[in-house]
């Protein structure tokens, strides 16, 4: 095969040679891949071949590499380990070669290819020699490549994990990206490529950083790039700062006055691509102070990893008038597009973060800058000075806001209806949005919503409803919250006399002909959503009629035939928010009995139409109908066995739906709903749906996150069927079993524990089902040779010591139950064990009611069970 | 290696509705998956307790048998049933299967019909108990499992605005739901309004009964508040004008069969022979039992329960004998102790020494529908067995009570003893 020729046909405009040409490519490459790839990597280090071709088979290489899809990674990667050692050594040489290639696109391609290849050669301890070579290039070679080497450097450093390159190896590299950082190294494209490199070499640095001679260099180095003439290489320089404020922030203490300056300098006076990152710098610091001050509730006892060093309390003397004045930079109509992001956004968006970082004290540094601007003719000013009073509501403390709240709000409304500027009308709704989010509620003591203004602001609100779509939509958000305030405000609500006005005219904003730009609709029925859970009784009346309504609604976005795939997502995203809006409609009327039988009238015709919505695609079930039938069969209980033959199929296909894993997720949880009402008469559906659970279970395709629920899931159907459940018990019970070993021991972050912890509780409500489902029936007996195992693991997971309050209450239970159904059967299993004794005693004088009552259930039970 | 992106969210919620409403979905269900759990607690804690003051109970095999703990249970039981009524869950399921009396078949002539006993037209339907407490109604069917879950306008059986569900107030009345007119059909009633009549005389329930519950509006028509209707059902004296007019008197329902309720007998649990039921082709469809298609099998069919030693056994208390299995037939056809097993009975028929079975011509057919809470009863298989060969007719019953001395009248064939 003449491979040039067929990767030239590969990027061929003609449809049929193009196809053609990739199907000999399979051919050959199914055939023979170590050939295949040889030939491939020939092509790349070739000279005389065209740069197209050159490219096109470094591409190939890289994706015979590594795969988006984690299950077809582990195949590649596979794969490529076990390929012929001749061959691999072969490529790796051609690909080493062509670093040095003239052709930038050919060393380019061979950078990211030798990257992918050392991600799965590191971890395995092979190509040993590799970061040595490299290294041995930079101090050698021609300009072209040296950058090319330091770009391999910085791919290399992204692709494998701090963990399987030596120490020695780590300082060798930061050596040369910084050298090639240098002042002293002359290519610009060098010391941009050398830069970039080191962003992803930070994370390599960590010993690096602790020595401090080391640090100051990396520092002085990196705050030098960012006076470079070159703007690529400020901006890379100002993204190192960044990403060194996150993961090195203990360490900042010395710089941070310098950073400070520059940052300064950069905001002021650099293009905006720099000027935006030099923002960044003091969000991202925000983030990690705010994060700081959230765990260890700003009482630093010393116990911590690391302390806050209020690098932003310090600096908002000088950081908050800095970020004011990037407030007056804003766009033409950047608030009608969707995609903007400028100096302004970033400015306001980090001294909404300094507001949360420091509180109190940074409200006199902004009152100044608001008053002195809101009035003023230019809409610059106005929309600065409101924009900056939005962005600093959440943080101050109530006591301090709502004195200037108060004052501002009649003017806010003014502004709302008359100011001729829309960027002003959108920011005065998303400040309104942000004062009812934050200091209004059952929280806040003294209520900046009265009966004297009430009316006002509803009237102000409806009335924005009616404006551009950007600004309508801000008052949608605004309503949102104001609803919200209100969620316990007990059997009478305020907003009861304007119930039915607000819902017309949420209902008249979707139906605007431009609902769909700035996501109005959406927003609209996301305020409906919240107006409807936050009423009260006195309203359910007209929250029944709406209803009918929203059914109707629903029902007209079947009507259209044959759609194109532009309208089918619309459709789908329509039937999305009507269904979403039904579910929170059933989960309001059903929650009390009486408006629930007053609901029950349209229940068939409600469930006829989410099977339409179903049925409106082929391979994949609509969430937010599945999320809503959840909260309809709750709603209607035993009843819904009669859509059971009808729904059965969508219930399989969400449960199968491994990609969506949210879907999956939700359909796992309708299961548990469709137990508890259905109990019994779920039997018949019983047998597909213990098949695709442990089917799933046993996937590694599926998000993880499913699988606690899964677990959670059998204890559902057990409690429903009872010892009908015998039929899965074994299989259920080895999967609990294996789960149970692997989440017994934890260790990892924070991340993988709480995950372990929410494995166990799924696996315990699993025991837990089970146990109660087959009590007092004849076939108890089957569940004795399993006691053993799981009285092991309460006692495994309670000496681990790290359990959550959830887990602790389930586990206790477990025992209960366990000691309740086996009786005297498990009297000496369970007195043997830890659990019966200190693990309950503690339970038992634990604080949490839910441990306590669970733990006096167990003692209850145990001693039964050991009296007989 | 192009430039990373620094966009931060702008004038936006943390966190979408859409989220909003799978958290909130997720909330809803981890609690009622607690509350499922914590009924299904709740309950055995309440029946440990029961049964822990019960001198001998074994708890593995706890069949919650309160019933047949007299006096000092009655106290508690409307208790207990009014509690439980809401709660979920197999075991539930067959508690609530044991709490109705259930009538036995009559396959003789009770002394004295005449004066001590009341007659009845008993509707087409489900029996079932129907609880009202707190706001809300259920009704569970014999089987324990939740019919319907409604308003209702009996005493506490829905929250309306004034507010009428008080805590204290309850009922707990014996139906049977007629479909074709949704109807629950009053049969008996328990407890009233929080009173309990477990204790008192049929004859007194029935005055009670016919007195309240019209009063109370649940005989209304269905409403926002009160979704199925509440009809009484005509009682007679069984003399022979009572008899006469519930055997062939018009009734809005559809009739299956005769009640014949002792006046001076209590509410009580289980199968009583103070209640008696009777039926024949006139006043009822389903005289002869039907099979799990519909029809009449050629040999009459009956289920028994496989005792630990092997014993089929009816569901009387005490249990009464039919046959033994062999433990090697267990063993093999992976039977176990308590299946419900459905056998038909063979050519030999049933003989009886001294009124007591003697022999039983039993052909296995296999396990019975798992809907089954209860093998059947004595008196129901001998009742089906003489309808087949001998049947009880009605004049056989006003004869009875034209007799002046009410002799006992016995079909011929078959010496009985009740």
């Amino acid at each position: 095969m003449e491979v040039t020729q067929v990767l030239l046909n590969a990027q061929s405009i003609d449809g049929a040679v193009r196809k053609n040409a990739e199907e000999s490519l399979k051919q050959f490459q199914e055939q023979n891949l170590p050939g295949f790839l040889l030939v491939l990597s020939g092509e790349l280090v070739n000279e005389e071949k065209p740069v197209e071709t050159r490219k096109l088979a470094g591409l190939i290489l890289k994706n015979a590499l590594d795969a988006k899809d984690q299950q077809r990674k582990v195949e590649l990667v596979q794969r490529w380990l076990l390929l012929d050692g001749n061959a691999k050594s072969q490529i790796k040489a051609g690909l080493l070669k062509t670093l040095t290639s003239p052709v930038s696109d050919a060393r380019s391609t061979a950078s990211q290819v030798i990257a992918k290849v050392a991600g799965i050669e590191l971890p395995h301890k092979q190509w040993p020699e590799l970061i040595g070579s490299l290294l041995s290039n930079v101090h050698q070679l021609p300009a072209h490549a040296k950058q090319a080497t330091l770009e391999t450097l910085g791919y290399l450093c992204e692709e494998v994990s701090p963990d399987v390159v030596d120490q020695d190896q780590v300082n060798k590299i930061l050596t040369a990206v910084v050298q090639g950082m240098s002042s002293s190294e002359v290519n610009i494209d060098v010391r941009l490529a050398a830069t970039r490199a080191l962003y992803n070499a930070l994370g390599f640095a960590q010993a690096n950083f602790s020595n401090d001679m080391e640090r100051d260099y990396l520092m002085r180095v990196v705050c030098e790039a960012t006076q470079s003439p070159d703007v690529r290489i400020r901006q890379a320089a100002f993204e190192c700062l960044v990403s060194i404020s996150s993961t090195y922030y203990e360490k900042l203490a010395p710089y941070i006055q310098d950073i400070f300056n520059i940052t300064a300098k950069a905001v002021r006076e650099d293009e905006e691509p720099v000027a935006l990152q030099a923002v960044e710098f003091w969000s991202s610091i925000c983030d990690e102070e705010i994060d700081i001050l959230e765990e260890y509730g700003g009482d630093f006892t010393g116990d911590s990893n690391i302390p806050c060093f209020y690098f932003i309390k310090q600096a908002i003397p000088a950081l908050v008038p800095m970020l004011l004045e990037t407030l007056l930079k804003q766009e033409e109509d950047q608030d009608q597009d969707e995609g903007a992001w400028n100096i302004a956004m970033a400015g306001g968006t980090c001294l909404g973060l300094v507001a949360r970082t420091v509180g109190d004290d940074i409200v006199p540094l902004v009152v100044p800058f608001i008053e002195e601007n809101i009035t003023k003719p230019d809409w610059r000013q106005r929309e600065a000075a409101t924009y900056a009073f939005g962005s600093i509501l959440e943080g101050p403390s109530p006591e301090k806001l709502i004195p200037l709240v108060n004052v501002a709000l009649t003017f806010m409304l003014t502004a709302l209806t008359k100011d001729p500027n829309s960027h002003v009308k959108d920011t005065t709704a998303w400040t309104l949005g942000r004062i009812f989010e934050f200091l209004h509620g059952s929280a806040v003591d003294t209520p900046i919503i009265t009966q004297a203004n009430c009316q006002q602001i509803i009237t102000v609100l409806l009335q924005s409803m009616k404006d551009t779509p950007n600004v309508a939509e801000k008052a949608c958000g605004a309503l949102y919250f104001l609803a919200q305030g209100y969620e316990e405000v007990g059997p009478s609500s305020p907003l009861t006399p304007f119930f039915q006005e607000i819902v017309q005219s949420l209902l008249t904003v979707t139906h605007r002909e431009d609902a769909r730009e700035s996501r109005l609709r959406t927003a609209a029925y996301e305020t409906l959503n919240e107006v409807v859970r936050c009423s009260t009784e006195e309203t359910a009346p007209l929250v029944l009629q709406l209803v009918p309504v929203i059914t109707m609604e629903l029902h007209n976005t079947l009507e259209g035939q044959k759609l194109s795939s532009d309208e089918k997502e619309k459709q789908s995203e329509l039937q999305g928010l009507l269904c979403g809006c039904l579910q929170v409609i059933i989960q309001k009327l059903g929650s009390s009995e009486s408006t629930k039988y007053a609901f029950m009238q349209y229940a068939d015709q409600i469930m006829g139409l989410f099977l339409k919505v179903f049925a409106c695609r082929s391979a994949t079930v609509h969430e937010e109908a599945m999320l809503a039938i959840g909260a309809l069969a709750y709603a209607t209980g035993p009843d819904f066995a009669k859509y059971m033959p009808e729904f059965y199929k969508y219930l399989e296909m969400g449960l199968q739906n491994f990609e969506e894993y949210q879907v999956c997720a939700v359909t796992v949880g309708v299961v548990g709903d469709i137990c508890r009402a259905l109990e019994e008469k779920i039997v018949p559906y019983c047998d597909g749906i213990m098949t695709q659970l442990l089917k799933n279970l046993s996937s590694n395709q599926l998000h993880r996150s499913v699988k606690p629920p899964m677990f959670s899931c059998f204890g559902d159907i057990a409690l429903a069927v009872g010892e009908y459940f015998e039929k899965y018990l074994m299989w259920a019970m080895s999967a609990l079993q294996s789960a149970a070993e692997l989440s017994t021991h934890t260790a990892g972050d924070d991340e993988l524990i709480e995950y372990i912890n929410t494995l166990r509780n799924g696996i315990l409500e699993a025991y837990s089902g089970i146990f109660q489902g087959f009590k007092n029936s004849p076939k108890t007996q089957l569940l004795i040779p399993y006691a053993p195992h799981i009285l092991q693991f309460l006692d495994g997971i309670y000496m681990e010591k790290d359990m959550d309050d959830v887990v602790m209450k389930t586990a206790i239970g477990v025992l209960g139950d366990l000691a309740d159904t086996l009786g005297s059967h498990a009297a000496s299993l369970i007195q043997q064990s830890v659990s019966s004794k200190d693990f309950l005693n503690e339970c038992l004088s634990s604080e949490d009611l839910m441990i306590k009552e669970s733990a006096e259930w167990a003692k209850l039970a145990i001693t039964r069970a050991i009296s007989v | 290696m192009a430039p990373h992106d620094l966009r931060r969210p702008f004038k936006r919620a943390a966190i979408s509705d859409q989220q909003k409403r799978r958290d909130l979905s997720l909330l809803r269900q981890a609690q009622n998956r607690r509350d499922a759990q914590q009924q299904a607690r709740c309950l055995a804690s309440s029946i440990l307790s029961l049964q822990s003051s019960a001198p001998e109970s074994e708890p593995e095999q706890s069949d919650i048998e309160i019933e047949t703990e007299h006096d000092s249970e009655d106290l508690s039981k409307d208790l207990d049933v009014r509690r439980v009524s809401k709660l979920r869950g197999p075991e539930v399921r067959k508690w609530f299967a044991r709490q109705l009396m259930l009538p036995e078949w009559m396959i003789d002539v009770p002394d004295r019909l005449s004066q001590d006993w009341y007659v009845l037209a008993r509707p087409a339907g489900k029996r079932c108990f129907v609880v009202s407490s707190n706001g809300t109604t259920v009704s569970r069917q014999r089987n324990g499992s939740i019919l319907h879950y409604f308003p209702s306008a009996l005493p506490a059986g829905a929250k309306t605005r004034d507010g009428s569900g008080s805590a204290q107030s309850y009922c707990i009345l014996d139906c049977i739901f007629h479909e074709s007119d949704q109807t629950y059909y009053v049969i008996d009633m328990v407890c009233w309004n929080g009173y309990s009549l477990y204790d008192c005389t049929a004859e007194f329930r029935f005055y009670w009964l016919n007195s309240k519950l019209e009063e109370s509006g649940a005989c209304n028509v269905p409403s926002h508040y009160h979704k199925f209707r509440f009809s009484a059902v005509p009682v007679y004296n069984c003399d022979q004008t009572g008899l006469y007019a519930a055997y062939s008197g018009a009734v809005p329902y559809v009739k299956d069969g005769l009640l014949f309720y002792n006046k001076h007998a209590h509410y009580q649990s289980g199968n009583t022979p103070l209640v008696l039921v009777w039926k024949d082709e006139n006043c009822s469809q389903y005289v002869i039992d039907t099979d799990g298609k519909g029809e009449i099998p050629s040999q009459q069919q009956v289920v028994l329960e496989l005792q630990d030693d092997g014993k089929l056994v009816t569901s009387d208390d005490p249990p009464v004998l039919f046959c033994c299995l062999d433990g090697d037939i267990i063993e093999k056809s992976g039977l176990q102790s308590g299946n419900l097993l459905r056998f038909a009975i063979g050519d030999g028929g049933l003989s009886f020494v001294d009124g007591k079975l003697e022999n039983a011509d039993l052909i296995y057919l296999g396990k019975s529908n798992r809907a089954r809470a209860f093998a059947d009863s004595y008196s129901k298989v001998i009742f089906q067995f003489m309808v087949r060969h001998s049947p009880l007719k009605i004049d056989d019953l006003l004869a009875s009570i034209n007799s002046p001395d009410d002799q006992e009248k016995i079909p011929s064939d078959i010496e009985m003893v009740g």
